[in-house]
């Protein structure tokens, strides 16, 4: 395998989980819910995979208690926000904090300990040509999982009636009760999509990228992917666009840091902290296509009268 | 009824705190005993509660003004680091300057260090529209990394042994110890103290106070008051960068005498909850920093008398913030039904 | 009557919220093809009930019988499985989606989108309400956000269609129209159970009226056989209150507030922007400015009151300009204003009327600020004068602004506001949402404040109420503004040509 092969195939690896954690927020904010759980989600997503994965020596038992983390994690969010409306913003970071939290808890054992890989897959023949052998056929299986994903949150939000709905609610969902559409429980399945995709994300992250296990291994994955949805402007082609452009960002930095170009490492480090606020800027300068894309709900609780 | 919901809130996350040490195989009164009860049974750790309460009960309280006004401020963490950096300039890289106003300038150098950190989302916000949660945590990031160079790299203690930390601050460079007979506790909580109280008195009795609780409130009525949301903004961000700031050169001049590559083991996020609990309210941000401290204490105390992971803290942390907000709500949510039967809704 | 053609019959329906009966043992019968009116003041229970028939709200008590059956109604999907369809007053519409998916969303699943659009631009062809479906919400104008509303509901195949104050938002032309349209579809056997507090239209449209008041049902009729003020009596429950005219020979005065020139963007992108709009105001004078909502008056308001701040010689207050002034400041030179949304923009709901108080007077009343402080007790003082000088009735001695009703609200708003020295008065909407006693004090108020001098600005969806208190009235169209016309010299007809077509007249 050449040099660019293998920075490719790394940059695919950096960005996937982005793409995941973010097409899971995207379907969430689309709703109208905006919940900034994201990281606490993904690193419990994190721990559950690599515990289930070390305790059973099978990283697919991983990958699914990996989603079925998230998912429980943000039931916990959908009850305060949906079910109590509360202020979505503070229980969104109430989810981070104690995601932290619990994952460092449980992951404690796990400290240290040698993780198992999901292992890229291999196709004879395919695989071995050259270039597009491993980029296209010789991938972990969640990347085809998150471009599978990409496709199928576009076809369900623009080409299914439940898509629809869905984006009517994220759109009025005082128009929406009206017509008898069921506001909440369709945020709930959002919310807890979105919580499995972090979850996914997470596991992605202990059980293929760095397959070990490090308290706050998310380091702020979550946040990058809450900000992503913004720079998509709430479009899943748009996240694959920017998970890859972040992916590339991460990665180049991490081969700088290796050639020992005369950089402090740590700026090094902070070059996708400063990425995100860079690009986070730029887009918000186009106003209008902002406005047009936000869905308008997101945020603001329902209270269904009775 | 106001008070009822953070007591309710923390009885709960005591519950569920329980419930999490029979997970661990601990008895689960006798660990909230040695958890929470212990810690403060004798001076020499209430000194250490103080010490832990000061940084929290400070940028709890500037935080009250942010959310207050709906600025969602969660980068308190990196202002407090700046802080903490900028405060640190005199007597780090000025050792030979002495005398009584080094400390006063230290401090004040650490507020303008965490205002103008603070207001670089405040800038963002204002002038370019963007999201101020993402880029306020991301420069928490920056921040971490930054210290971290300048501790690694030209602060280092030349006589030092290498160690990643600056040189030890000279005695007029640290914040007095308040009864040294009895334990370490500094000025800072003093500070702290007046700091909230002088807020509170901001937030309850002044115009700005006034201003804030309206632009939180109802943006659209703010205008038609005349108040300038976008002023609210910088004001918001600024104090509680000042605040911040403070409790960064606090912690460094006072607990630990000098800089190291963390001087924060999250206190800026803990301030979140400490706001919360509070119930954005800076006199209830004083208790609620007390309580908070005494999860950070009580974590530290439990590892060593039960055996149980100093991580517990941060589970604690969360749950009392999950469960004020729920019982916010809960409560909020039953006074807004009643009165929807009074008042009919958009009856028509 | 013969059980088996009734169509709908309530019987003994009611609504509690506590010890609030929303709706009181209401009942009713609605024959197939009928066009049954339910008459009622704001508040009345009318919107209670339509919710209950739709499946919004569940009844406490009471029994609906559908074509001799009694039904339950859990949902608006099992109300329109029926064959009831509902017009909503506030529009249950989704901006950013497109004609035929805010149609499709009603519908039972099934059609495709491609379906949905045919249908619906065939039937809004043949009905004479023409729509193009794939337009997005947002691009349309009010009227046309109503044909989709109908088109929506007429594609479920209705027996019985409510239309909730359906006219409120058009011109009397566009409400002819519709009126053509709610005949044909009565002709068609359809019954409508048409909700209104116009009794013009009543008159002119109803073969039936049920008439709530406090949410019981007060009396029923065949409007025709009616007058207006035996209807209104039995609305109201008392007698209207008649404006008392000024004296018409009173000479205007000096010109307080000039308006040259203005154009202003729309900020969002959705608004329609101010087209060159240029007009004087008189002390003694009330100008009215009619037109149909979202066509620039929420624009002119902010523009006028500093909200919104345009180029500085764009606004001028008793010859000063002011145009990139904030509001404060053109407060202290004497103008006042009263927005049209009270919640959430003349008011803070959650704050308590004393520091609603402080909300426009900080700054102008001495008394409120003691350097950087807030004098509450000064406030509350102030609030007390307000209450009991404009007759805001309130359950205690401070409650919040959500608390009121509408009525209250705006009087202590309107209070607040005319309290001072108030030169001039920039009021929009000013009886939107407000029972008819107290929008008769609100009119009565300004017409006085004008004879004591105030020069006064009314923009008005409601023509009735323009007529009735304004000396001039101009149109505002699409950001254009056309010029004022005194009173006397024009009727509704001519206004209500103008609000869609302004260039017909003025070229």
């Amino acid at each position: 395998m050449g040099m660019t092969e293998a920075i490719l195939l790394t940059i695919a690896t950096a960005a996937t989980p982005l793409l995941i954690a973010a097409l899971g927020e995207l379907v969430v904010e689309r709703s109208g819910v905006l919940n900034l759980g994201v990281e606490g989600m993904m690193i419990m997503g994190a721990v559950g995979g690599f515990a289930a994965a070390s305790l059973t020596g099978n990283p697919w038992i991983g990958i699914l208690i990996a989603i079925l983390f998230g998912a429980i994690t943000s039931l916990a969010f959908a009850f305060l926000t949906l079910s109590l409306a509360a202020n979505q913003v503070a229980t969104g970071l109430a989810l981070t904090i104690l995601g932290l939290g619990l994952s460092g808890l449980i992951g404690e054992p796990f400290v240290g300990q040698a993780g198992i890989k999901l292992s890229n897959i291999s196709i004879p023949v395919l695989t071995d040509l050259p270039l597009v052998g491993p980029l296209l056929f010789g991938q972990d299986p969640i990347f085809y999982m998150s471009i599978a994903l990409v496709i199928g949150v576009a076809w369900f939000l623009f080409r299914t009636r439940f898509g629809l709905t869905l984006r009517s609610i994220g759109d009025n969902h005082i128009s929406a009760h009206a017509l008898g559409i069921p506001v909440l429980r369709y945020r709930y399945f959002a919310v807890m999509f979105g919580g499995a995709c972090a979850g996914l994300a997470g596991g992605h992250l202990s059980l293929v990228y760095t397959p070990q296990w490090v308290e706050n291994m998310s380091a702020g994955r979550g946040w990058i992917a809450l900000a992503l949805v913004v720079f998509a402007s709430w479009r899943p082609a748009r996240v694959l666009a920017g998970a890859y452009l972040f992916g590339a960002v991460s990665i180049g930095q991490l081969h700088a840091q290796a050639l020992g170009v005369g950089v402090p490492s740590q700026l090094l480090t902070a070059l996708p902290y400063i990425a995100t606020i860079v690009v986070l800027v730029l887009i918000s300068q186009n106003v209008r296509t902002t406005l047009i894309n936000t869905p308008a709900m997101l945020g603001r609780a329902f209270v269904p009268e009775r | 009824m106001t008070y009822l919901s953070p007591i309710i809130g923390l009885a709960l996350a005591l519950i569920a705190g329980a419930i999490m040490f029979s997970f661990l195989g601990k008895p689960p009164l006798g660990a909230l005993y040695a958890y929470f009860i212990e810690p403060v049974s004798e001076m020499w750790s209430v000194h250490e509660l103080l010490i832990k309460a000061a940084p929290l009960i400070l940028m709890g309280a500037g935080l009250c003004v942010c959310y207050q006004s709906n600025n969602w401020n969660i980068g308190a963490e990196g202002q407090m680091i700046m802080g903490g950096m900028a405060g640190s300039i005199l007597p780090v890289l000025f050792p030979q300057i002495a005398g009584p106003f080094v400390l006063p300038a230290m401090l004040i150098m650490g507020v303008i260090g965490g205002m103008a950190y603070a207001g670089i989302p405040a800038l963002l916000k204002t002038k370019f529209k963007t999201n101020e949660i993402l880029t306020s945590l991301m420069l928490v990031y920056i921040a971490q990394l930054i210290l971290d160079w300048t501790v690694r790299g030209p602060w280092r203690n030349p006589h030092g042994l290498n160690f990643p930390e600056t040189r030890q601050f000279d005695a007029f460079a640290r914040l007095p110890e308040m009864i040294p007979a009895d334990g370490r506790a500094n000025f800072g909580f003093v500070i702290a103290v007046v700091v909230a109280l002088l807020i509170w008195v901001l937030m309850a009795k002044t115009m700005k106070g006034f201003q804030v609780k309206v632009i939180g409130a109802s943006p659209r009525a703010a205008k038609f008051a005349g108040f300038d949301a976008k002023n609210m903004v910088f004001f918001a961000f600024l104090l509680a960068g000042a605040t911040a700031g403070l409790a960064g050169i606090v912690e460094v001049a006072g607990a630990s005498g000098q800089l190291r590559t963390t001087i924060s083991p999250g206190y800026g996020f803990t301030a979140i909850i400490v706001a919360f609990l509070g119930r954005l309210n800076p006199i209830g941000a004083i208790v609620a920093g007390l309580v908070l401290a005494l999860t950070f204490l009580g974590g530290e105390a439990a590892q060593i008398s039960l055996g149980v992971s100093d991580k517990v803290a941060r589970v604690f942390q969360g749950l009392i913030l999950f469960f004020v907000l729920a019982c916010d709500t809960l409560i909020l949510y039953r006074i807004r039904f009643v009165a929807s039967k009074i008042i009919p809704k958009g009856a028509a | 009557m013969d059980q088996g053609e009734v169509l709908l019959k309530l019987e003994g329906i009611s609504k509690y919220y506590g010890s609030f009966k929303a709706n009181d043992q209401i009942s009713l019968e609605i024959l197939p093809g009928e066009i049954h009116a339910l008459l009622g003041e704001n508040g009345a229970g009318k919107s209670t009930l339509v919710k209950m028939l739709y499946g919004s709200l569940q009844p406490d008590e009471g029994r609906i019988i559908w074509e001799g059956q009694e039904v339950h109604v859990p949902n608006p999907a099992a109300a329109r499985d029926l064959g009831v369809g509902m017009v909503f007053q506030h529009f249950s519409l989704f901006d950013a989606l497109t004609v035929a998916e805010n149609v499709a969303l009603a519908l039972p699943p099934g059609k495709s989108l491609k379906q949905v659009a045919k249908e619906l631009e065939e039937i809004s062809t043949s009905y004479g309400l023409p729509l193009k479906a794939n337009a997005r919400i947002h691009d349309l104008s009010v009227g046309e956000r109503q044909r989709v509303e109908i088109v929506r509901c007429l594609l479920q195949h209705p027996k019985l269609i409510i239309m909730d104050e359906p006219t409120s938002v058009l011109t009397p032309q566009e409400a002819e129209d519709l009126f053509k349209v709610l005949r044909r579809l009565s002709d068609e056997g359809k019954a409508i159970l048409y909700i209104s507090h116009k009794l013009a239209e009543v008159q002119a449209l109803c073969q039936e009226a049920t008439i709530l008041r406090h949410g019981k049902v007060v009396g029923e009729c065949v409007p025709g056989d009616e007058t207006p003020i035996s209807l209104a009596k039995m609305m109201v429950g008392s007698d209207i209150h008649e404006i008392s005219p000024r004296d018409v020979a009173v000479a205007h005065g000096d010109v307080m507030l000039q308006v040259k020139s203005l154009s202003l963007s729309g900020l969002s992108g959705f608004d329609t922007a101010l087209k060159d709009i240029s007009f004087m105001l008189h002390a003694g004078e009330i100008s009215g400015i009619a037109g149909i909502a979202g066509n620039g008056q929420n624009e002119l308001f902010d523009a006028v009151s500093g909200e919104r701040v345009s180029e500085e010689e764009c606004i001028l207050i008793k010859g000063e300009p002011v145009g990139n002034m904030g509001i404060q400041k053109r407060r202290k030179l004497g103008a006042m204003f009263i927005s049209e949304e009270r919640l959430g923009h003349a008011a803070v709901p959650e704050f308590a009327l004393s520091e609603n108080v402080i909300l426009t007077r900080h700054g102008l009343d001495k008394s409120l600020n003691k350097g950087p402080f807030v004098s509450r007790r000064a406030a509350k003082k102030v609030k007390d004068d307000i209450v009991a000088k404009f007759d805001v009735r309130k359950g205690s001695s401070d409650p919040t602004a959500q608390s009121l009703s509408g009525g209250n609200l705006q009087k202590f708003v309107l209070g607040r506001e005319v309290m001072g020295d108030a030169e001039i008065i920039v009021v929009n909407q000013p009886t939107w949402g407000v029972d008819a006693g107290s929008a008769a004090h609100i009119r009565q108020w300004l017409v006085d404040l004008a004879a004591k001098g105030a020069a006064v600005l009314v923009i008005s969806q409601d023509l009735d109420e323009l007529f009735e208190v304004a000396d001039a009235i101009a149109t505002l169209n699409e950001g254009r503004l056309s010029p004022f016309v005194p009173t006397r010299s024009t009727d509704r007809h001519k206004i209500g040509l103008q609000m869609t077509s302004g260039t017909l007249e003025q070229a």
